[in-house]
């Protein structure tokens, strides 16, 4: 196999939304400072907006401020956050909401050109062509290089700093080293760790990305950097089979949930969005199911629209309506709870950073999905995550440079040594014996493990300690035997790495659920061990991989000024 | 939910290869694009909007309550029109103005 290394200023590994606005933001703020961004897919419809997106949820709108939606997303995740974090992102969504107008997106204004708003944090736009227009301005800029089809699997660290990168060119046999003075981490969360609403044909007809596998998560843990919150995993509430979103309809046209008696459930539970999940789970154990969005009675002309609303967003959804033969005004809509993802934009999971987005490893940074502490970040929180990265990024590597730290570019032979070290990693996998299992076997393998034991959809999110001992045992073993798998191409190869990301999510987020001695999110998880939310748990369950085990860190509530000073502090 | 690609309509310009989120879509050895493995499909239609040729079309696996539908797409100055035809050859049209916000 043959290798490329490829020298930075900066490598952003991703280019989702944060990963291109950070991207944009040094290109804009100086010019001089060569980027590279490496991308698994190819940025101009790679991450979670592939498909588009119709409206800008984290928006702070006239008369708010940013610190009622830090409260917000506070009492949604039942306080299990950091306000620190929330703050600084939720100062910034009306600047990166002006900027993706001046990039062209295409947002509803009223007759006096204000935006029209959507309950209180949300406005509406045309976000088909959302990530094209991002990757664009990417593309523009002359000091950005964009490297699609590359997938990062690792990171490289020098005398205690994360100095660069390796990975692989998903169609060629070829290897890449990229080494840095600064690594931005944004790829995004973990699907695909539990087995899916949808298991056969449709198995990758999931809310989340299914291509987003986990691996920043997985190079951190491996890393040995301190990460927080896996215990508070994501179930969105998605419409039946297309496991579309919810919100255009709920909030756009106002629809209640109902159960099959066409009673409202909503007040009877609450309607945060763990409740929301919690209420559809809880009237279909106790035989009022299935739950719906009441959507039928609706104008003929909005359900029209809901069609074309969907086609911007979730095409599914309105090919499913089409081949229903009625249209959403004259049927409601079926909802169920999705599997757990792990998602730092949506809950709480993720790196462990300081207020300026820097990670425990010195020289990585981290925003978006893989960023913890803070949720609700939806689209413009992970934009505003992207800039803060960038602009401490481009103050760190200054200091260093006044301080004439050493990076990785300037370790010459080590090099040669890591060139030979990475090839022989990946090599491995092509000289192996033909393997017993399937990747794909495994996989199946590993999903039925969390889904049974460690809190799926077939339990109604419920687990309890013995559950997870034995989820961990067995994952373990899933991990030794992926160790032996053999790959045929490039494709393989990636199976086989996004496999061994998510096993190495998997045993943090049951360690996690197993350290959480409460249930603070009852539609998320339920603890049944420890069914009650407890006084005492108004804490942050974080984690640091040592010698091949998940030690569980506590911390008190608060804020990070500068996880430099910070790490151990516990 | 998966894609079909009509190899006959394939003009081998490489677009859906190259978008592919999920690294799905590769060559024969013509050079026309062909899904390697169709359950792996996401369902984002991003190589259904990038054909050029409208050689691609998405529809719903039987699982998801599909009745063997078909959706096309095809893009011009301001509009995107989408197309849903059955399996009878009925068809649907759905115009979308791209200046046009969504309104909910």
């Amino acid at each position: 196999m043959k290798t490329e290394t490829i020298v930075a200023d900066v490598l952003i590994i991703g280019g989702g939304t944060s990963g291109c606005y950070a991207a944009l933001t040094i290109a804009e703020t100086q010019p001089d400072i060569r980027v590279v961004i490496a991308e698994k897919a190819n940025i101009i419809r790679s991450g979670c907006l592939a498909a588009g997106v119709n409206a800008l949820n984290a928006y702070i709108t006239e008369g708010r401020k940013p610190e009622d939606y830090v409260e917000y997303a506070k009492k949604d995740a039942a306080g299990i956050v950091r306000e620190d974090l929330l703050l600084s992102m939720s100062k910034g969504l009306n600047r990166v909401t002006e900027k993706l107008e001046d990039l062209g997106l295409v947002i509803l204004k009223d007759e006096n050109g204000k935006y029209v708003t959507r309950g209180n944090r949300n406005i509406k736009i045309n976000g088909e062509n959302i990530k094209p227009l991002l990757a664009e301005a990417v593309k523009k800029q002359k000091n950005v290089t964009v490297i699609n089809h590359v997938n990062i699997t690792d990171y490289i660290v020098n005398e205690g700093r994360v100095s660069g990168a390796y990975g692989f060119d998903v169609n060629e046999k070829k290897a890449y080293i990229f080494t840095a003075k600064a690594v931005l981490c944004a790829t995004g969360g973990a699907a695909g760790l539990y087995r899916p609403n949808n298991p056969g044909f449709s198995r990758h007809k999931m809310w989340y990305s299914p291509f987003n596998t986990g691996a920043g998560y997985a190079m951190g843990i491996l890393a040995g950097a301190e990460m927080t919150t896996f215990e508070m995993r994501f179930i969105a509430l998605r419409c039946k089979d297309t496991i579309a979103p919810t919100g255009t309809i709920a909030q756009g046209v106002g629809a209640k949930q109902i159960n099959s008696l066409g009673e409202n459930y909503e007040e009877k539970y609450g309607i945060t969005t763990q409740e929301r999940v919690y209420g559809t789970v809880a009237e279909n154990q106790e035989g009022r199911g299935p739950c719906y969005l009441h959507t039928e009675g609706i104008s003929k002309e909005q359900g029209e629209d809901l069609l074309k609303a969907y086609l911007n967003m979730a095409p599914s959804q309105t090919l499913k309506w089409i081949e229903s033969g009625k249209t959403p005004d004259e049927q409601d809509v079926e909802i169920e709870g999705t599997e757990p993802y792990i998602v730092g934009g949506h809950t709480a999971s993720g790196y462990w950073i300081d207020d300026k987005r820097r990670t425990t490893l010195k020289g990585l940074y981290a925003a978006g999905d893989v960023a913890g502490g803070c949720p609700q970040k939806y689209v413009t929180g992970a934009l505003v995550e992207g800039e803060i990265a960038a602009k401490t990024i481009l103050e760190d590597i200054v200091q260093a440079e006044a301080k004439t730290e050493k990076f990785a570019s300037d370790f010459g032979e080590m090099t040669t040594k890591l060139n030979q070290q990475v090839e022989t990693e990946y090599e491995i996998y092509f000289s192996a014996e033909p393997s017993f299992f399937s990747i794909e076997q495994l996989e199946e393998a590993m999903q039925k493990v969390m889904d049974t034991y460690a809190g799926g959809i077939s339990t109604n999110y419920r687990y309890n300690e013995k559950q997870l001992r034995i989820a961990d045992e067995k994952i373990r073993m899933l991990q030794e035997m992926a160790e032996r798998l053999h790959a045929e191409d490039m494709d393989d190869l990636l199976h086989i790495y996004e496999l061994r990301e998510r096993l190495v999510v998997c045993r943090s987020v049951i360690a996690h659920l197993k350290a959480r001695k409460e249930t603070r999110w009852q539609g998320f998880s339920k603890n049944m061990d420890y069914p009650k939310q407890s006084e005492e748990w108004n804490k942050y369950v974080n984690s640091v991989l040592q010698d091949g085990e998940v030690k569980i860190i506590i911390r008190e509530l608060g804020g990070v000024e500068d996880i430099r000073t910070e790490v151990g502090r516990a | 939910m998966s894609i079909v690609i009509n190899q006959e309509k394939c003009v081998k310009c490489r677009r859906c290869m190259e978008v592919c989120p999920g690294n799905l879509i590769k060559a024969d050895e013509t050079g026309r694009a062909y899904i390697r493995e169709p359950k792996d499909c996401w369902g984002c239609t991003s190589c259904v909007k990038e054909c050029r040729a409208e050689a691609i079309s998405f529809f719903l696996g039987a699982d998801m309550g599909g009745r063997g539908s078909r959706l096309t797409t095809r893009e011009e100055g301001d509009y995107r029109y989408w197309t849903i035809t059955s399996p009878g050859g009925q068809q649907k049209n759905i115009t979308i103005n791209k200046k046009d916000a969504n309104k909910y």
